[in-house]
């Protein structure tokens, strides 16, 4: 039987990158992610994580290092937050083009300006297409689980791209919270070694990150994005054989209440422990409100969100990123262009939420269920538009 | 690593790492400067390369001029990936997931990539004591986008973003001295080279190679493209940037300067400025205070080289 251990989810996320026997460590500190490289640190400097760990000068520099070691055969890990995912955003896609199995803890914070080092997923989605996979997690279990996860999704040679595991800052990645952590025996037979297909090694001399004319530039990225689209089935793979191996089981979408409900809401990460108690709370009073939560934001999974989505009456999806001058939010965008493609014809609504840090009421969750159009004390619409900023102060 | 002392064309190592059908500029004395680094470093070595002329004129999709493993990542992270891939080799080495060998990481960048954009990236590396070696390539511009001004290019040259012009005398800064921001991070070794004297280049190669810890080959690129020069004269303009003072030949070795060649006597200045396209709206009294700036530079060089006893 193994024990739930009261820690810290930054301090678990390091935890399960050494469970993951990472070999390569290049960070640099940025709140609220600082516990976790903190920690790495620690555990490389006391010989518990056998790794390199690079004091990397920069954001840029730590994720160009983490391509050189990946391209080197280097389990590599690292992890960043707000201005520093904005920092390394080229790198971003160079990581994904390469196609090198870099895994990313993001702790998802507020991007400057104003400055804010409280959370929301404004830096997540100013890169949701960088050509990572990427995973979103609800609670510290979901943190642990799905960093080992990623490096298995990452490294499968069906895939090798790279994969961010998204948890909100401060809201997340500062609570304690009871997590069971695997044994490693456990884990190094559900995750080998990594066996890279090409490396910079001098044995084999290869040329990576050539440069493309347009005779060819598309059809390497169309290629790239066949990579991506086709990981989600490895995704789904290795979600039955963690299922399997260590009694956790995920999937693609969770749903919630979803068979008794017309109206659902879809939401990311761990605004929905908050969403899934409004929804026992409304339950209470006779009113059924449904979640669909996207466990994997990329690939886009259309198929699943359709099968959950395709009879319901009324979806209204709660983000936490401002539309910055877009008609919606970055994920009812998303939303919305699968509904129109698969001729659904549910009543769709935006809410905007939890920016910079600002805590999601149960309450406002309830609230979402009685909503009419016109706008409230408690939601502001901008005129013109169609989504609702929850909590705007007069 | 033991290497064998270079004293003709015969004792020159002889295989190749940079194979022809690249696409540099007729006459470009860089990708001259690099092949010769690599028959030095030899096979047991992998490349990082900045986004530059080195870059692009060699890995065309789906070709390549390398013979030995190369990764391009971006413009100004050439040290940064190389960091990595030091770890990355280290780790595994460790681990026994590849077998010991001694495999040196070669960072390769223009003057854009190391003195402006990649500054960060080479002083992160150098500082953290990566056991690299770091080659700047020195064309004195941004010559693959255009000849636009680095902090490398000298004083008075005439770029696309440093014109001459009624209110302008072109590069309006003096060049940045990079081997000397370098040697400042104490590493173990850090040289001045020009392909036109290709010995003392293979030598400081060598020295390079074998440094223990972070090393640095700061190289003076002649690109007839860019300083408007006839495309068969990059050798003699090499010679000529050596031969004034411009460019001294000089190695700093765990903080001790060593000048490796004395031009005897000095040529003026001028002799190298005024056959260069991009020298030629420069006044006399601009190439008087060009030569006024070498001179007390080569002063300053020499009084760091000079045998001192401590009092």
């Amino acid at each position: 039987m193994i024990e739930k251990k009261g820690i810290e989810v930054s301090i678990a996320a390091s935890e399960a990158a050494k469970l993951a026997r990472v070999e390569v460590i290049a960070a640099y500190p940025i709140t609220p992610q600082t516990h976790i490289v903190e920690h790495l640190a620690e555990i490389v400097a006391n010989g518990e994580l056998d790794a390199v760990y690079l004091n990397v000068e920069s954001e840029h520099s730590a994720l160009s290092a983490c391509c050189g070691s990946s391209a080197a055969g280097a389990r590599t890990f690292t992890s960043t937050s707000a201005q520093g995912m904005e920092l390394m955003h080229e790198i971003l896609f160079i990581a994904s083009g390469l196609r090198l199995p870099i895994v990313m803890a993001a702790v998802n914070r507020a991007l400057s300006s104003p400055l804010s080092i409280w959370g929301d997923h404004s830096d997540v989605m100013a890169a949701r297409d960088t050509g990572w996979i990427m995973l979103f997690c609800e609670n510290g279990q979901e943190v642990v689980d799905s960093i080992i996860m990623a490096f298995k999704i990452a490294e499968d040679r069906r895939v090798l791209l790279p994969v961010m595991v998204n948890l909100d800052g401060f809201s997340l990645s500062h609570v304690i919270e009871p997590i069971e952590f695997p044994e490693q025996s456990a884990v190094d037979a559900f995750l080998p070694s990594y066996n890279p297909v090409y490396t910079l090694h001098p044995d084999k001399p290869v040329t990576m990150g050539a440069y493309a004319m347009p005779e060819l530039y598309t059809e390497a990225k169309y290629a790239q994005e066949m990579a991506i689209i086709n990981s989600k089935a490895v995704v789904a793979e290795v979600f039955e054989d963690f299922g399997k191996r260590f009694g956790r089981n995920y999937n693609i979408i969770e749903t919630y209440n979803i068979d008794e409900a017309d109206s659902v809401l879809i939401a990311l990460g761990s605004i929905n422990e908050n969403i899934k108690t409004a929804i026992d709370e409304l339950k209470a009073e006779g009113k059924e409100m449904g979640l669909v939560q996207l466990r994997l934001f990329r690939p886009f999974p259309s198929e699943e969100l359709f099968a959950a989505l395709k009879d319901k009456k009324r979806i209204a999806v709660v983000e936490r990123a401002m539309p910055g001058g877009s008609i919606n939010g970055p994920l009812y965008n998303e939303i919305s262009s699968l509904l129109y493609s698969h001729g659904m014809k549910a009543q769709l609504e935006n809410y905007i939420t939890g920016l910079g840090g600002r805590d999601v009421l149960i309450d406002d969750i309830k609230w979402l269920y009685d909503k009419t159009t016109s706008s409230s004390a408690r939601g502001v619409t901008p005129p013109g538009k169609n989504y609702t900023v929850i909590g705007v102060r007069a | 690593m033991k290497f064998k002392k270079l004293e003709s064309y015969s004792t020159q190592p002889y295989e190749e790492f940079a194979t022809s059908g690249h696409r540099a500029c007729q006459g470009c004395a860089e990708i001259l400067a690099l092949r010769l680094a690599l028959k030095v470093f030899g096979k047991d070595t992998v490349i990082a390369m900045a986004t530059g002329c080195m870059e692009i004129i060699s890995t065309p999709l789906p070709t390549t001029s390398w013979k030995l493993p190369w990764i391009h990542v971006a413009f100004e992270n050439a040290a940064a990936v190389a960091s990595g891939i030091e770890a990355g080799i280290r780790i595994l080495t460790d681990k026994n997931k590849i077998y010991k060998k001694d495999i040196r990481v070669l960072a390769i960048a223009g003057d854009g990539g190391t003195s402006d954009i990649g500054l960060q990236a080479l002083s992160g590396a150098l500082e953290r004591g990566c056991k690299f070696t770091y080659i700047c390539v020195d064309n004195e511009a941004y010559m693959n986008t255009g000849i636009q001004r680095s902090s490398s290019t000298p004083y008075g040259a005439m770029t696309t973003t440093s014109p001459p012009g009624k209110k302008s005398i072109g590069q309006a800064t003096w060049k940045k001295n990079m081997p000397k921001i370098v040697a400042a991070h104490n590493v173990p070794y850090v040289a001045t080279a020009c392909p036109s004297y290709p010995f003392d280049l293979l030598q400081k190669a060598q020295k390079a190679r074998l440094a223990d810890g972070p090393s640095y080959l700061h190289i003076l690129s002649v690109c007839p493209t860019g300083w408007r020069i006839p495309s068969h004269e990059a050798i003699r303009y090499g010679k000529l940037a050596v031969q004034t003072g411009m460019f001294p030949l000089y190695e700093v070795e765990n903080g001790k300067y060593n000048i490796t060649y004395r031009p005897e006597p000095f040529k003026p200045v001028t002799d190298y400025l005024k056959g260069q396209g991009r020298f030629r709206h420069l006044s006399d009294e601009d190439f008087k205070k060009i030569q006024d700036h070498a001179d007390a530079e080569w002063a300053d060089l020499s009084y760091l080289a000079a045998d001192r006893k401590m009092t």
